[in-house]
């Protein structure tokens, strides 16, 4: 059983959701992205998303293209990003980590060559923003068979039939974006994300995440109540942009916007065990 | 005069008769390149629009309105000009311009927004979105707006925006929004980058006008049905005028739409030798140029695979050229794969010779190209000498120079 698997199993007897943070590796240093990894453990993680810079983030707000070019300018490559986990497995074992980012540093490296030196850093999954159903089929089995898994984003506007298309080649979870727009940017809509889950409970077993606009402990709480792991990006990023270089205050503010958001969900866990409309 | 490959007993079975014509592929894809590649939020859009641009295939009255607005507002056909004091100067082949450069708007751009705005409007979309380089696109796509009386924004990167100052006002005066795009290098990838970003948050009401034959698909198959209007008109005036098809095609490629449009009905003539020309800036050993095809590899950017300038990383690397319309790292993945296949070659022109190109033919001709379409004039000259007498050349002018006034001075040392 892979490491995300083996964790969302573990949630799921326990009746918890997913905490999982964002950062973007190398903002603003390689050193800082280990650092800010094991205080976000500490502070209530259950996985870990680590975004791989590139000069061309399509799909992403100001927040996050800021991130990039902060990790570019001193040259953070997939290479040493790959080393960032590497570094931070010999210190934890047991907490997945997720690549995220586009797919050109990844087929630049050669699309097995990723895989299989992904799979030895300890990288557990790769969610790749620009692969589309249409070009998964080519992509996915790659990185399954090298043992990481897809994890494959489904959006509000994705229909029915492409959500069973989506889950044949998604291993891990499934992201759900939360609206559509790049990450960072308005707020949730959370009534309406329940009924937007459920075809997508109906196509797989995966766990489902949702990321894109949880900002608030009372956004990650709110998610909570529908989704099994409420994924943070912006809010965290945009403190590493306040505070940057200052690596000591970073990781406390980080560690401080993640123990609230973790606070927020447990609480909403135990109202839903306990029976509680939410 | 014919290109090497066509000759080839083994490719030419392989093949097929016709086959050129064929791509892409159900999936979007030219050989290996081409697809779609780009977040899940915009695949609904993408399955809309390919949808509804079937359709509108298959709609006489769509073919119809498309018909009469390249008449009536575009100014189609445009005339081959035989360019004979060129062509005489030279001594060899004998060079014919396709006179894009006389259309409304002033460039080959407009053949593509009128084709995309009117799927827009029969898409019901009331607000259009645009990128643009050199502002040539983004002038096309707000004067159709304008006219079908859509809202229009337009993206274009903040040092394009400096370059170009004079296409940026004439824009807004066509009541379009200019939004100035700071990141990254400020340039056209960058400006796609902003409008992606901007569709996916505004998928329901907007329609995305992509001016080039990049983009996911349908996008690159799309564009390059609107821009074929050129190679069509050309070919049958080229027939009419010298009784024979040219020897050989040039045009200036940054995106390719330009000569993908000119190239395009020419595919399956074998015998027709097909050259597109990238930007060579300093010189391609420089490092500081705009050309991918000549120096670059294959790679994932803007929703399709295609070559790319990028580092060893895969990261995008920036980009440099006189024509603010070649100066992007991607090009269209259809022209990657007649790189491929050897179909068409690919040969660049430094800023150096585009800016001498231009010079002359303004001089000579009276015609002032465009600094993209300047690109190829420099390499027909070239080639002209090389191929003799008794031959003929088409070159896609694809556009006229006015625009480019300002750099043309700066280039010189000269201000307005």
């Amino acid at each position: 059983m892979s490491r995300l698997a083996h964790r969302f199993a573990e949630l799921k007897r326990a009746g918890r959701t997913a905490l999982i943070p964002f950062l973007t590796a190398g903002d603003p240093s390689a050193d800082a992205t280990v650092e800010f990894m094991h205080a976000l453990v500490v502070a209530g993680a259950d996985a870990i998303e680590l975004g791989v810079p590139f000069t061309d983030p399509m799909a992403d707000g100001p927040v996050i293209q800021a991130a990039c070019e902060r990790a570019l300018a001193h040259g953070t490559s997939l290479r040493d990003v790959l080393a960032m986990v590497e570094r931070f497995r010999e210190r934890d074992s047991d907490t997945p980590v997720v690549l995220m980012g586009y797919f050109n540093p990844i087929d630049s490296m050669g699309l097995e060559a990723f895989g299989r030196r992904a799979h030895e850093a300890g990288v557990d999954g790769a969610l790749i923003v620009d692969m589309t159903a249409e070009e998964a089929p080519d992509i996915a089995p790659v990185l399954v068979k090298a043992g990481v898994d897809p994890v494959c984003l489904i959006a509000p506007t994705t229909g029915e039939a492409r959500i069973a298309r989506i889950c044949e080649n998604a291993a891990g979870f499934i992201y759900y974006v939360s609206f559509k727009g790049v990450t960072g940017a308005s707020s949730l809509d959370t009534d309406r994300l329940a009924a937007q889950i459920a075809p997508i409970r109906q196509a797989t077993d995966l766990p489902v995440g949702v990321g894109f606009g949880v900002r608030t402990p009372e956004n990650a709480a709110a998610v909570a109540a529908v989704a099994d792991a409420v994924i943070v990006g912006s809010a965290l990023v945009s403190q590493i942009a306040e505070y940057g270089n200052d690596t000591a205050t970073t990781t406390k503010k980080l560690s401080e916007t993640l123990s609230a958001m973790r606070a927020a969900i447990d609480s909403a866990d135990e109202r839903e065990q306990e029976g509680e409309s939410v | 005069m014919s290109t090497t490959i066509s000759k080839d007993p083994a490719i030419s079975a392989a093949r097929g008769p016709h086959a050129w014509r064929n791509m892409p592929d159900a999936r979007g894809h030219f050989g290996p390149y081409g697809g779609k590649f780009v977040a899940e939020t915009l695949m609904a859009p993408l399955d809309e629009l390919a949808q509804a641009y079937a359709e509108a295939l298959r709609d006489p009255e769509f073919i119809a309105t498309l018909d009469a607005d390249l008449a009536d507002y575009v100014g189609r056909p445009t005339p081959i000009y035989y360019a004979e004091r060129l062509s005489n100067k030279i001594g060899g082949a004998r060079i014919w311009f396709k006179r894009e450069d006389l259309n409304h708007t002033g460039a080959h751009k407009v053949n593509n927004t009128i084709g995309q705005a009117l799927l827009a409007a029969r898409m019901g979309k009331t607000r259009i979105i645009a990128e643009t380089g050199a502002g040539q696109h983004g002038v096309a796509t707000a004067t159709v707006a304008a006219r079908l009386g859509l809202s229009c924004v337009v993206y274009m990167g903040s040092e394009d925006m400096r370059r170009q100052a004079t296409n940026v006002y004439r824009m807004r005066l066509l009541g379009a929004e200019v939004r100035p795009v700071e990141s990254g290098s400020k340039t056209l990838k960058d400006a796609m980058n902003e409008a992606l970003r901007d569709w996916v948050a505004n998928v329901d009401d907007t329609f995305y006008i992509i001016g080039t034959v990049a983009g996911p698909a349908p996008y690159p198959a799309m564009v390059r049905d609107f821009q074929a209007v050129i190679g069509r008109e050309a070919r049958r005036q080229m027939l009419e005028r010298t009784g024979r098809l040219p020897d050989a095609l040039v045009a200036c490629v940054g995106g390719g739409s330009n000569a993908i449009g000119l190239f395009y009905p020419f595919l399956d003539d074998e015998d027709v030798a097909i050259y597109g020309v990238e930007a060579g800036g300093d010189g391609i050993a420089s490092g500081r140029h705009a050309a991918p095809l000549s120096a670059g590899r294959s790679g994932v950017l803007h929703g399709n695979r295609t070559y790319l300038m990028q580092d060893d990383n895969g990261q995008i690397q920036g980009t440099h050229s006189i024509s603010a319309g070649l100066d992007y790292p991607g090009v269209g993945p259809e022209h990657s794969w007649l790189k491929d296949i050897g179909r068409a070659r690919y040969v660049d022109v430094t800023d150096a010779e585009a800016l001498d190109a231009f010079h002359e033919c303004t001089r000579i001709e009276g015609i002032m190209p465009a600094l993209e379409s300047a690109h190829a004039v420099a390499y027909a000259r070239k080639l002209a000498a090389e191929m003799g007498p008794g031959t003929d050349i088409l070159l896609n002018m694809s556009g006229r120079g006015d625009k480019d006034m300002a750099s043309v001075a700066e280039a010189a040392g000269e201000t307005l």
